[in-house]
Order: structure tokens, then sequence, then C-alpha cells
């Protein structure tokens, strides 16, 4: 099977964020960045986990500038075979999502692997439109994913429960947790994954709609009220009535 | 005009549709124009979508619409869409929100962010919105300049307000095309309200010791009307359901009133829980970081506080 993995790079959960002096971008110094969770503990780990049971290739692709190869190098060392960088900032979701969909579109791919959504932005858009835009079905915040041939069963999660879907390959899907357990990366994978191949691909023009004006903080949260744990009546009272909200 | 996708579930709508329908015809106010409302399947009191501002209610009764496939819906949505003539069209930042979003901004070469929480601003042609970024930390502001845009609303960012009266219910014949994905089993927890809709949510964190001891919280839980969830350990250790675990790698959650019992408020469960209205933290660690993101703090043993504060909300009940 040929397995297509998307990972996007995102600030570590701990960054403190900060902001330029216009507002209009994130002051990067000091912040940590990572593979997205979901695209490397669930989604590149399932993909893993079918080509070991089945054959086949796992490719990861991502679209970024070049500082993005450390974090590349990190899936590469869990256990992809290769992988493809799209040289472009990215911009909007639809940018990332017309680079990677011209990539694949002759690639025959049989799945193409998502995490649900990065936990930077949240969007959860990505996935939606590589599979519009490549005619394919799209399984989205997959927490189970069996393969028989070319059809798998997979259990989406949906409001208060999970949804068992049947779809045949070639498909999207997006992983939440539950997918896959994660994997840490060993000595010998590291040391492997220096020698695979990173291949560097120009992007494609798009032309954007979407475009980001900036940022603010948010109001700092004034100071918790400490209530004396003998008189919940008085806590009682401060939800009813000052926050209202029972 | 502003089309909204009104979301239901077995039949009926989820208060999400209805907050989508009070932002789309706010957004409708701001530019000028009609909101009308796209109901899909089978649905029963579609014209209730008018109190909440819907001026028509466009409804595709076809049966097959029940089941979802993201193609098909978004397929459906985007031509009606078309043929409708809309500028905006607004989905909820659901489950099934999110599967066709995209989806839709591929097929209405639109512009699109997704999981805003605020009304929009009309500059011309160019639509700006805003949303929660890098878990609660900041707020980033975006511009549509496309000819049609495409929003989701993040749930529970604004309530459903009853504006008007009884709207105007249309059929509209659109082809469904065919699905290819099947839809084999549906597994619903039932009795409680979903964590990612809930209003009241109690959740309880490693200071219980041990998953014995979870009755007193589901009495809280109970007595509220509450939904519980819990920090990630939790889950993992099998003390609770997966499905109750909130944060980074669980869900995200921005309920009116998050009561966070023996956690110790760390970033990744933070950062699905720091949207809430008002957060209540019971430790008994004066420490607790998690005292820094409540509105209100009681600090003590919650094996004696829990119990008081079901009391204290039991008398409560029973005089409102
Ligand atoms: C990449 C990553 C992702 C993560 N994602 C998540 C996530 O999605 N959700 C999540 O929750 N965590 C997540 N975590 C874990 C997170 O960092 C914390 O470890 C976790 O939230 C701690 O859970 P806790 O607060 O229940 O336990 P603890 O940190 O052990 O805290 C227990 C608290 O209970 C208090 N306590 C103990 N006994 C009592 C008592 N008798 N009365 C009152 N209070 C008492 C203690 O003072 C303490 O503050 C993630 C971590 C990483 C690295
Ligand atoms: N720059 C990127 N390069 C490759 N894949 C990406 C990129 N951005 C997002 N993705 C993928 O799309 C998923 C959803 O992202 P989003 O729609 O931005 O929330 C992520 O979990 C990744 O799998």
């Amino acid at each position: 099977m040929k397995l297509l993995v998307c990972v996007s790079k995102t600030p570590d959960t701990t960054t403190k964020i900060a902001l330029s002096a216009d507002a209009k971008a994130l002051d990067t110094n000091g912040v940590q960045y990572i593979l997205n969770p979901y695209d490397e503990w669930y989604a590149l780990v399932r993909a893993l986990e079918l080509k070991e049971a089945q054959g086949g290739t796992v490719t990861l692709i991502n679209v970024g500038p070049v500082t993005n190869d450390a974090i590349i190098r990190k899936g590469l060392a869990i256990g992809a075979d290769d992988a493809v960088r799209i040289n472009a900032e990215p911009t909007s979701a639809m940018y990332v999502a017309q680079q990677i969909a011209a990539f694949a579109k002759d690639a025959a791919y049989d799945v193409i692997f998502l995490g649900k959504e990065t936990i930077d932005y949240n969007g959860s858009e990505v996935g939606a439109m590589i599979a519009e835009l490549l005619d394919m079905p799209f399984i989205s915040y997959a927490s189970h994913m069996d393969m028989n041939g070319n059809i798998a069963t997979i259990a989406r999660d949906i409001e208060g429960g999970t949804e068992a879907v049947e779809v045949h390959a070639p498909f999207v899907i997006s992983a939440a947790k539950g997918l896959a357990e994660q994997r840490i990366p060993n000595m010998k994978g590291i040391m492997m994954a220096k020698s695979k191949p990173l291949a560097v691909v120009e992007p494609i023009a798009v032309e954007e709609a979407t475009s980001l004006v900036g940022y603010e903080l948010p109001k700092p949260k004034s100071a918790v009220k400490l209530i004396d744990p003998d008189n919940m009546g008085e806590l009682v009272r401060l939800l009813h009535e000052e926050a209202k909200v029972v | 005009m502003v089309l909204v996708f009104a979301e239901s579930q077995k039949g009926q709508f989820k208060k999400a549709a209805f907050e989508a329908v009070t932002y789309g015809y706010k957004t409708a106010q701001a530019l000028g124009t009609d909101c009308a409302a796209l109901v899909l399947g089978t649905v029963n009191g579609t014209e209730m979508l008018g109190k909440y501002g819907a001026n028509r209610i466009y409804h595709i009764a076809d049966s097959s619409l029940d089941q979802f496939d993201s193609q098909v819906h978004a397929t459906v949505v985007a031509t009606a869409a078309q043929q409708l003539g809309a500028q905006v069209v607004i989905l909820s930042h659901s489950m099934n929100g999110k599967a066709i979003t995209g989806r839709l901004a591929v097929r209405l070469n639109a512009g699109s962010v997704a999981g805003v929480n605020s009304l929009p601003v009309v500059e011309g042609n160019v639509l700006k919105v805003k949303k929660s970024v890098f878990s609660g930390k900041a707020i980033a502001e975006f511009a549509m300049n496309s000819s049609v845009k495409v929003l989701s609303l993040t749930g529970n960012s604004l309530p459903p307000e009853e504006v008007g009266g009884a709207g105007m219910v249309e059929t509209l014949a659109i082809p469904v095309p065919a699905s290819r994905t099947t839809v084999k089993d549906v597994k619903r927890i039932e009795g409680t309200v979903p964590l990612p809709e809930a209003e009241l949510v109690v959740s309880a964190g490693r200071g219980m010791k041990g998953p014995e001891n979870w009755a007193i919280v589901e009495e809280l839980a109970d007595v509220l009307g509450a939904t519980t969830a819990c920090s990630r350990p939790v889950a993992d250790a099998h003390w609770r359901p997966h499905h109750e675990h909130v944060g980074q790698t669980g869900i995200a959650i921005r309920p009116n009133l998050y009561i966070a019992i023996g956690i110790s408020g760390a970033i990744q469960h933070l950062a699905g829980v720091n949207n809430s209205r008002t957060i209540v933290v019971i430790n008994k660690d004066p420490e607790a970081p998690f005292f820094k993101a409540a509105d209100y703090g009681v600090v003590g043993d919650l094996f004696e506080v829990i119990p008081k504060l079901t009391e204290a909300f039991r008398e409560f009940k029973a005089q409102s």
C-alpha cells in the first residue's frame, strides 16, 4: 500500500505566546516547534502499522520552509520511508491543501493521513480540502481503523459517540486519539533517518482568499476569588448571582 | 444572502444550529441582506429556525441525507449556496461541520475561517473574523476577500437569540449524489448531554486517588445536571472512559461552567478548557497552577468539599 502522511509543525503547547511589535506576527524568539501531536502520534503510527501488516511505503509530506527539516527527520526516525517538503511558508489551509493535492494527484496513494487538527489554529480544514480537490471520500476524527484489502472500517468521533463507516481506498482520513499508540524514536531510527530521502519540491502558484490580519492577546484574567471550604452556599450564590451560570 | 447550514441529529436540531442561525442573522444585518437556513434530511419543526432570524428555510428532505457523508453533504450545501446566490455560508464548527467546511471552501472558491467565536466586521467586500488560537493564549484576526466566504462557528460562543417569528419553509430540489461511504453503526452515550455540547461540566483528576471514589463526582454532576469529564492520566489509567478526556490531546470544550476537582491545571489540560466562561477549581494545594486560570477557587480536601458543594446545590435547586 502506498501511504501519504501530512505532517505539520506547531509551537509546543507550553510555549509562552508573545507578539511582534506591530502584532502582525508571533515573536518566534524562544518558541519551540514540534511535530503536530495528532500527525505524529496517531496518523503516522497507524500508517506505519498498516505498512508493517501489509507491506508498502509511508511517505511524509510537509508544506514549510527549510527550518522544518529537523521535525520532518523526526518523522523519518519514527519509521517513515521518505519525505517530501514543499518549499513554501504555509499561509492558509487552502494554500497547504492545494500544494499537497497537486503533489498527490497522479501519485496513486491508497490512503492520505492527516491529524484531526493542528494544535495551534485548530482549523481542521486541510483534510477536507485535499479530499475535495482529489475527489476522494474523507473520514475525519478517526479513533479506530481496520483495513481489509482495500476496504477500511473506521470509527469516527461524533458528538457524544462514534460512527462506524466503511469506505474503499483511495480515501483521506484524519486521526484522533485512539487511532494508534505514540512511538518514541529509538537510536537506530534516528541514525537511519539521517540518510533517508527528503525531497524538496517547489510550490505551485495559488490564489489566496484568506489572510491573517494580526493577533491580540486575551485580557488578563482577574484574580481568583477564594471561597471558604466550609461555606459552599456562598460559592453557589456567586455562581448564580455573579457569574450567572447556574 | 447569508446561508446557514442548520445541523440536526436524529431528526432534531442541535443547539449549535440555533447559535449558527443567530450568528447568520446578525451577519446578514451587518451586510444589509437576508438570512436563510438550509436543512438536510428528515428533520421535524424546521419552521422554528424562523424564531432565530432565518427569513427563509430551505429544506431538502431526501432521507439519504440522514446518513452523513462529507462529500455528499458538501456537494448539496455548495449547490444550494450557488443556486441561492449566497455571499456567506455559515456552518457549526462541530464534528460534521469540520468535515465539510474545507470542502465547501474548495467548491465555492471561497475564503474560509474555521472556528470563529465573534461576529464578523464588514469592510466593503472584505469580511474580518476572529478566533481563539494557541490554546486560548492569543486571538487571531483573518480577512476574507473572495466573493463567497465560508465560516464555521465555535459552539457556545454566542447564545441563540429569538428575534423573529415563524420562518417560511420551502423545499429545494437539488439532486443528492450517491455516497461512497456506508455508515454501519452509530454508538451514542445515552443519558447525558455530550461533552462538546454541555453547558455545565464537572471534571476530576488524579486527586481523586482511584476510580472507586468517583461516586461523589457523579452525584455532584447529577444534582447540577452537568456532564462529567476528566484529565488525561485518569483516562489513560482507565479510571474513566476515554470520551471524558479533555485537554490538548482529548477534546476541547467551552461550557458556561467548568468545575475542576483535584486537577493540577497543567497547560495541556488548560488548552482544552480555558475558554470556559466560568472556572471553579477545587484543590488542596494553594499553589496548584489551575488557580491562576480560575474565577472561583476552593482550597481544601476534595473528599470533604465535594459533598458540601453537592449539598449546597441541592438546597439551591430545592429553593429555585
Ligand atoms: C504532549 C502532552 C499532551 C497532554 N495532553 C493532556 C490533555 O489533553 N489533558 C490533560 O488533562 N492532560 C494532558 N497532559 C498531561 C498534563 O501535562 C498533566 O500531566 C495532567 O493534566 C495532570 O493530570 P491531573 O491534574 O489529573 O493530575 P496531577 O497533576 O497529579 O494533579 C492532581 C491534583 O490533585 C490535587 N489533589 C490531590 N489530592 C487532593 C485532595 N484530596 N483534595 C483536593 N485536591 C487534591 C493535587 O494538589 C494536584 O494539583 C498532556 C501532557 C503532554 C506532555
Ligand atoms: N503545512 C502543512 N504541511 C503538511 N500538512 C499539514 C500542514 N498544515 C496542516 N497539515 C495537515 O492537516 C492537518 C489538519 O490541519 P488544520 O486543518 O490546519 O487544522 C494536520 O494535522 C496535518 O496533518
